[in-house]
């Protein structure tokens, strides 16, 4: 991967100076590569990677196993996609294995969750059958550790 | 009573451990004074000791170490050195490569020989062979020549005692490699007076701009006349589990072995398993840390040279060199107005041997971050001298 974009996707919030530092080049280049990368989908967005339980400690992570009907034309593309378009909605995924799509549901309760499954995900026609499982705890988030337990110290000098 | 050695009280304490005791005692000091990875060791290599705890393995191995691990570093040693030795007799796995100096001193020097070394210098050598016996005969390398040890220069210091050139590229604290043609001339000079040779190479993987490192002991007639040192300590970032491992022929080998199983009997069995995860897993995360450590060289040798401080372009290890001699300080005054005024720790060029006055020992092994803010520190002190 370019060096700036593997920096883009793990590092903080860097600025252009910062980032042209590192990877050591002209600010004005590391600009036009960023605004590249926007505009022909490379970077998709950006955005924050939040600790859950200090900001919601009622939220609620559902991870649903989804089996569909693939429709002849375009498989399960459409179906997949219709499934997204939901703002409760984090990601989906195709899948091999028992079953074809992978959801991810955010709520703020339970109630919330459940009633976008009942109501919403499996009335789809195409929708066999759903199994919904629930976040007890993160770990470890979009590559970034919950609980950083780690120190590592040095000597202040050493030979 | 004096109650110590002649020979210990002869030696004189470590310059690095004062400052250590000065630095320790400030806060907010950004030090650049670690001669260590700024990194943890990595997860897979940490993750291979602690399976081989949960199995069981706390118990001595082999003096020579583990057959397993004398296999890998036979393999890692030719593929990375190109020099073959047989892991039944040709390996020693050693607490270091600092065990593996004092092995191997041990077991050549008779009192009164010498030793030839290159200087600046790591901080042991000189200690290392007065205990072992042996006197220190320092050559001293110069900015210049980009700290390179020339074969002319050894030739001069060759006398009828002498035994032994020990050898250290890339260099803490120089970061000078030896071209391939001062080291050929060099293995002339042994085999035509004999000499042995004991080359510390822990910093062997970390060369950059694409120089590759050579071993003296892969150059042809060399390999019966040299004891290689090596490591996990630097190239997988590994210093706190002390594992090393010396590589020669068998007679030198098994002297070293003599000493080693009475002194240490053998390294830790859990981290000698966790070593061979390194050795044979361990190049991606070497990888990535050496593009990092690049990425700081560049940036430290481009801010020394804004701020006017002679240095010779490091291309291995993790440290720079510079001069301070033009600013009519001494390498201890520099450091310790440093420290004090702007609360920067870099180590006085005087800790690594006499002909290290004038300089000073900056490690990048310090996050981007930090070597930033520690040359704007060093900038603002450069300007405050001058105004």
């Amino acid at each position: 991967m370019d060096k700036l974009l593997e920096l883009l996707q793990k590092k903080k919030r860097s600025s252009p100076a910062q980032l042209a530092a590192e990877v050591g080049l002209p600010e004005e280049e590391v600009l036009q590569k960023i605004g590249q990368w926007e505009k022909d989908g490379t970077i998709l967005g950006y955005h924050a990677v939040l600790h859950h339980d200090y900001l919601d400690p009622n939220l609620v992570t559902a991870v649903i196993e989804v089996r569909v009907t693939p429709e002849r034309e375009g498989g399960f593309d459409r179906i997949a996609s219709r499934i997204a378009r939901f703002e409760e909605v984090g990601s989906v995924y195709l899948m091999s294995g028992g079953y074809d799509l992978l959801v991810v549901v955010e709520g703020h309760s339970l109630r919330e969750v459940a009633a976008f499954v009942a109501t919403k995900l499996s009335t789809i026609d195409a929708v066999q059958s759903c199994a919904t499982r629930f976040r007890l705890n993160t770990y470890k988030e979009n590559g970034i550790f919950y609980v950083e337990d780690e120190v590592f110290e040095r000597l202040s000098v050493a030979p | 009573m004096n109650r110590l050695s002649s020979i210990v009280e002869q030696i004189p304490k470590s310059g690095i451990r004062d400052f250590f005791e000065i630095v320790q005692s400030m806060e907010n000091v950004i030090s650049l004074g670690i001669g260590e990875p700024d990194f943890v060791t990595p997860w897979h290599i940490r993750e291979a000791a602690i399976y081989a705890l949960e199995r069981g393995k706390t118990a001595y191995t082999s003096n020579l170490g583990l057959p397993r691990l004398r296999k890998a570093i036979a393999h890692y040693v030719s593929e990375k050195l190109g020099v073959s030795y047989d892991p039944r007799n040709e390996i020693l796995v050693t607490v270091g490569v600092s065990e593996g100096i004092d092995l191997a001193l041990r077991a050549v020097l008779n009192p009164g020989d010498e030793v030839l070394y290159h200087e600046p210098c790591y901080v042991s050598y000189a200690p290392t062979i007065l205990l072992a016996g042996g006197l220190p005969k320092p050559i001293p390398t110069r900015l210049e020549d980009d700290f390179i040890l020339f074969s002319s220069a050894i030739e001069k210091a060759i006398t009828p005692r002498t035994r032994v050139l020990l050898l250290n590229f890339p260099t803490n604290p120089t970061g000078a490699i030896l071209p391939r043609s001062e080291l050929l001339k060099i293995a002339e000079l042994c085999i035509a007076h004999d000499l042995l040779v004991i080359t510390d190479e822990i910093y062997s993987e970390l060369t950059y701009d694409q120089v590759e490192h050579h071993s003296i002991a892969a150059l042809e007639g060399m390999k019966q006349r040299v004891i290689l040192l090596h490591g996990v300590s630097k190239a997988f970032a590994m210093t706190g589990w002390r594992l090393g491992f010396a590589c020669g022929p068998d007679d030198l080998i098994g002297g070293m072995m003599k000493i080693h199983q009475y002194a240490i009997l053998c390294a830790p069995n859990m981290l000698q398993e966790a070593a061979i995860e390194a050795l044979e897993s361990g190049a991606p995360s070497l990888l990535k840390m050496r593009n990092q450590y690049a990425q700081r060289r560049d940036f430290v040798a481009k801010r020394c040279q804004e701020l006017g401080l002679p240095f010779s372009f490091p291309r291995g290890a993790f440290y720079i060199f510079p001069s301070i001699a033009h600013l009519g300080f001494s390498s201890k005054e520099f450091a310790m107005q440093l420290l004090h005024k702007k609360k920067v720790a870099l180590i006085p060029g005087t800790a690594f041997g006499e002909s290290g006055e004038g300089f000073v020992r900056c490690s990048y092994a310090t996050s981007m971050e930090k070597l930033h803010d520690a040359f704007s520190r060093i900038e603002e002190f450069l300007h405050e001298r001058k105004s």
